[in-house]
C-alpha cells in the first residue's frame, strides 16, 4: 500500500464527510428547532444535482447554474414547507415519517418524467479541471479539494451564523425554549421557513457540486440520507458540532474501508464488510453512547 | 369490540369470504393477486405489532422480510426444498437478526429508533447486493416452490393459496390472542406511558425487545412465502422504499387495529394495480394522495368503516 494511494483516500474520505455534512447540517437543525423528522431531505439533494445539471447544460457555464439551482431548491424547499410540512410539526414522528416519504416518492416519479431514467453527467467545471501535486508521485483532482474547501467554508458560515447572529440566537433559543421566543413575539412560523429553507440550500447545494463527480438520476438523494441519519445518530440529533465530527468519521471509515478492507482480507470478503463499515461504527457508538457524541441539552 | 357485530365487521367477513373463493374464478392471475394481498397483509400485520401496539415505528421491517426469503432462496439453491425444515430456518434466521437489531435500536427510543432501524436495514441491503454467488443485483431464482414431503404440491397457485390463506388466517387469530394477552396490554401501555411502566416495575426493555423478534418473525415467515410466490429473491425486497411501503400499508388500513393493516395491504395493491394501468408513472399519484390520507385521515380506511358504523349503529 503507498502513501500517495492513503492521502488520496483520506482527502477523499474528508470530501465525502464536507457533503455529508452538508446534509446532515440541515436534517439536525430541522430536527432539534422543529422536532421535525424529513425524510425528503435527500430529494433536495436529488432536486439541487438535476437543476444544476440542467443549469448548465442552458447556460453553458457551472458558475451561472449554482446559483440559479440554489435558487430553484430554496422556492421548492419555501413553497413545500408552507404548503404541506408546517402542518406536521406538532404531529408525532409516524405522521411525519409517512407524509415525507410520500414526497419522496413524488419527487422520484417528478424526476423520472422531467428528467428520464437516464443518468445525466455533469462535466467539472474548466477552471477546476485538472490535478495538483500534493507531493512527490501524488496527484490530487483539484475539484475534489474546491468543493471540501466550499463544504469547510460553507460549515464556518453556519457557525458564525448559528453562534453570533442574531437569527442564530434565535435558531438556539427556538431548539430549547421554543414557547419562551413565541411569547416574546417573535414570528415563529417565518423562524421555521427559514431554517427549513436554510436546510434546504445546503443539501441542494451537495446534490449540486457532488454532481460533476456522479452520475446524476432519480433515487441519488436517499443513500445520501441514510448515511446522513447515521451520521446524526454517532454525532447526536440535534447538535451541529456532533453533525460535524459524525460525518468526518463516517466519511473517512467508509472511504479507507472501502480501500482498505479489501487489501487486508481479500476481493472476496473486504468489499462487502468495507460496505457494513459505516454501520458497525454506528453500532459501537450506540453501545458507547447511546444518544450520540454530542447530545443536545433541551430546555 | 367482541359481541358488537357492527355492519362494518359483517362487511369484513363477507370480503374474507369472497376472497378464499378467488381461486375458484380459475383465473391464476386473481389467485396470485389474492395470494400476494394475504402475504403482505400477513407482513403488514407485524409490522404493526411494533407500530400500532409497542409504540415503535421501524423503517427497516423490509430486512426480516428479506431475511426470510433470502433463507429460502439460499437454502432451494443449495438443493434444500423441504418446507417443513426451509419455512422454520427463514423465521429462524429472520427472528435472529430482529435480536441483534432490535438489541441495538432499543437501546434507543423515539426518532433515533427511526434512523437506527432504516439505517440496518440499508446495511442488510447493501449486503445482499454484494452475494455474488446469489446474483448479487440480480438476485436469486427459485427454481420451484418449496416441496412438503409430497403432500402439498405448491406449484398449483391455488393450492399455494390456500396454504397461505391458512397460515394467514392462524397468523392473525394468534395475534389477536397475543394483543389481548397480558403480553399485549404491557405493550401497549409502553406505548402510553414508557416512564409509568417501568415504574410499575416492568422492563420495558425486554418487552419491546421481545414484540421486536416476534414481528420479525413474522416478517420472516411473510419472506419465506413471498419467496415462494415470486420464486425470484433479490435486494429490492429488502430496499427502504419496501418497508416505506409497509408502513403505508399499516397506516392507510389502521393502525393499532387488528385488520386494518390487512386492508391497508390489499387496499395498497389493488391501488397499485389500477393506477399502474392508466399510467407508469402511478406514484405521482400515491405520493400526494398518501399525503392527504396522513395530514387528513386519521386512523386510515378502518377508521373510515368503522366510526362511520359507529355513528349509525
Amino acid at each position: 500500500m503507498s502513501l500517495a494511494l492513503l492521502v488520496e483516500q483520506l482527502l477523499n474520505g474528508i470530501q465525502l464527510g464536507m457533503m455529508l455534512f452538508l446534509m446532515a447540517a440541515g436534517l439536525t437543525l430541522v430536527f432539534g428547532v422543529m422536532n421535525f423528522i424529513n425524510l425528503a431531505h435527500g430529494s433536495f439533494y436529488m432536486v439541487g444535482a438535476f437543476l444544476a445539471a440542467t443549469f448548465t447544460a442552458w447556460t453553458g457555464s457551472f458558475y451561472l447554474a449554482v446559483p440559479l439551482a440554489l435558487a430553484g431548491c430554496i422556492v421548492l424547499g419555501a413553497l413545500v414547507e408552507i404548503a404541506a410540512l408546517r402542518r406536521l410539526y406538532d404531529r408525532d414522528h409516524l405522521d411525519q415519517v409517512l407524509a415525507t416519504f410520500s414526497l419522496i416518492l413524488f419527487f422520484n416519479e417528478l424526476a423520472t418524467i422531467l428528467w428520464g431514467t437516464e443518468p445525466q453527467y455533469m462535466p467539472i467545471p474548466a477552471l477546476l479541471s485538472g490535478s495538483i501535486p500534493l507531493f512527490e508521485g501524488a496527484q490530487y483532482p483539484v475539484y475534489r479539494l474546491a468543493i471540501t474547501g466550499a463544504g469547510i467554508a460553507i460549515g464556518l458560515l453556519l457557525y458564525v451564523l448559528v453562534v453570533h447572529s442574531r437569527v442564530g440566537m434565535l435558531i438556539r433559543a427556538g431548539a430549547t425554549h421554543r414557547e419562551t421566543v413565541q411569547s416574546l413575539g417573535v414570528d415563529i412560523k417565518l423562524l421555521f421557513t427559514v431554517i427549513f429553507g436554510l436546510g434546504v440550500a445546503f443539501a441542494g447545494f451537495a446534490g449540486m457540486v457532488t454532481g460533476p463527480l456522479l452520475a446524476v438520476q432519480v433515487g441519488i438523494g436517499e443513500p445520501m440520507l441514510i448515511v446522513a441519519f447515521v451520521v446524526i445518530v454517532i454525532g447526536g440529533i440535534g447538535s451541529i458540532r456532533g453533525a460535524l465530527v459524525g460525518s468526518l468519521l463516517v466519511g473517512l471509515v467508509d472511504t479507507v474501508g472501502r480501500f482498505i478492507l479489501p487489501l487486508w482480507l481479500g476481493y472476496r470478503f473486504g468489499p462487502a464488510l468495507a460496505s457494513m463499515a459505516i454501520y458497525v461504527l454506528m453500532a459501537v457508538v450506540l453501545v458507547w453512547r447511546p444518544q450520540g457524541l454530542f447530545r443536545l441539552a433541551r430546555g | 369490540m367482541a359481541g358488537h357485530l357492527r355492519p362494518a365487521h359483517w362487511l369484513l367477513a363477507a370480503v374474507l369470504l369472497a376472497v378464499l373463493c378467488v381461486p375458484l374464478l380459475g383465473d391464476v392471475f386473481y389467485t396470485r393477486l389474492a395470494t400476494r394481498i394475504l402475504i403482505l397483509g400477513l407482513i403488514a400485520v407485524s409490522l404493526n405489532l411494533l407500530v400500532g401496539y409497542g409504540g415503535m415505528i421501524s423503517f427497516g421491517h423490509a430486512a426480516f422480510v428479506g431475511l426470510g426469503a433470502y433463507t429460502t432462496a439460499i437454502l432451494a439453491f443449495h438443493g434444500v426444498a423441504s418446507g417443513f425444515l426451509v419455512w422454520p430456518a427463514a423465521i429462524a434466521v429472520s427472528a435472529l437478526g430482529a435480536l441483534v437489531i432490535g438489541a441495538i435500536a432499543l437501546r434507543t427510543g423515539g426518532v433515533y429508533f427511526i434512523m437506527i432501524t432504516l439505517a440496518f436495514a440499508q446495511m442488510l441491503y447493501y449486503t445482499s447486493v454484494g452475494l455474488e454467488r446469489y446474483g448479487g443485483d440480480d438476485g436469486v431464482r427459485m427454481a420451484a416452490r418449496n416441496t412438503f414431503a409430497g403432500v402439498l404440491e405448491l406449484g398449483r397457485p391455488s393450492v399455494f393459496f390456500y396454504v397461505v390463506a391458512a397460515i394467514f388466517m392462524a397468523v392473525v387469530f394468534a395475534f389477536s390472542r397475543l394483543v389481548r394477552s397480558r403480553f399485549g396490554r404491557v405493550l401497549r401501555g409502553i406505548k402510553d406511558n414508557e416512564r409509568r411502566m417501568q415504574s410499575l416495575g416492568y422492563d420495558t426493555y425486554r418487552y419491546k425487545l421481545a414484540a421486536f423478534v416476534i414481528a420479525g418473525a413474522l416478517a420472516g415467515l411473510g419472506g419465506a412465502l413471498n419467496a415462494n410466490l415470486v420464486q425470484l429473491v433479490s435486494p429490492s425486497m429488502i430496499h427502504w422504499i419496501m418497508s416505506g411501503d409497509l408502513l403505508i400499508m399499516v397506516i392507510l388500513g389502521g393502525v393499532g387495529t387488528l385488520f386494518g393493516p390487512v386492508i391497508g395491504a390489499a387496499a395498497f395493491i389493488l391501488l397499485e394495480e389500477v393506477l399502474a394501468g392508466y399510467t407508469k408513472h402511478w406514484m405521482i399519484v400515491l405520493g400526494p394522495l398518501m399525503l392527504l390520507v396522513v395530514l387528513f385521515q386519521k386512523g386510515g380506511i378502518h377508521a373510515l368503516l368503522f366510526r362511520r358504523g359507529a355513528a349509525h349503529g
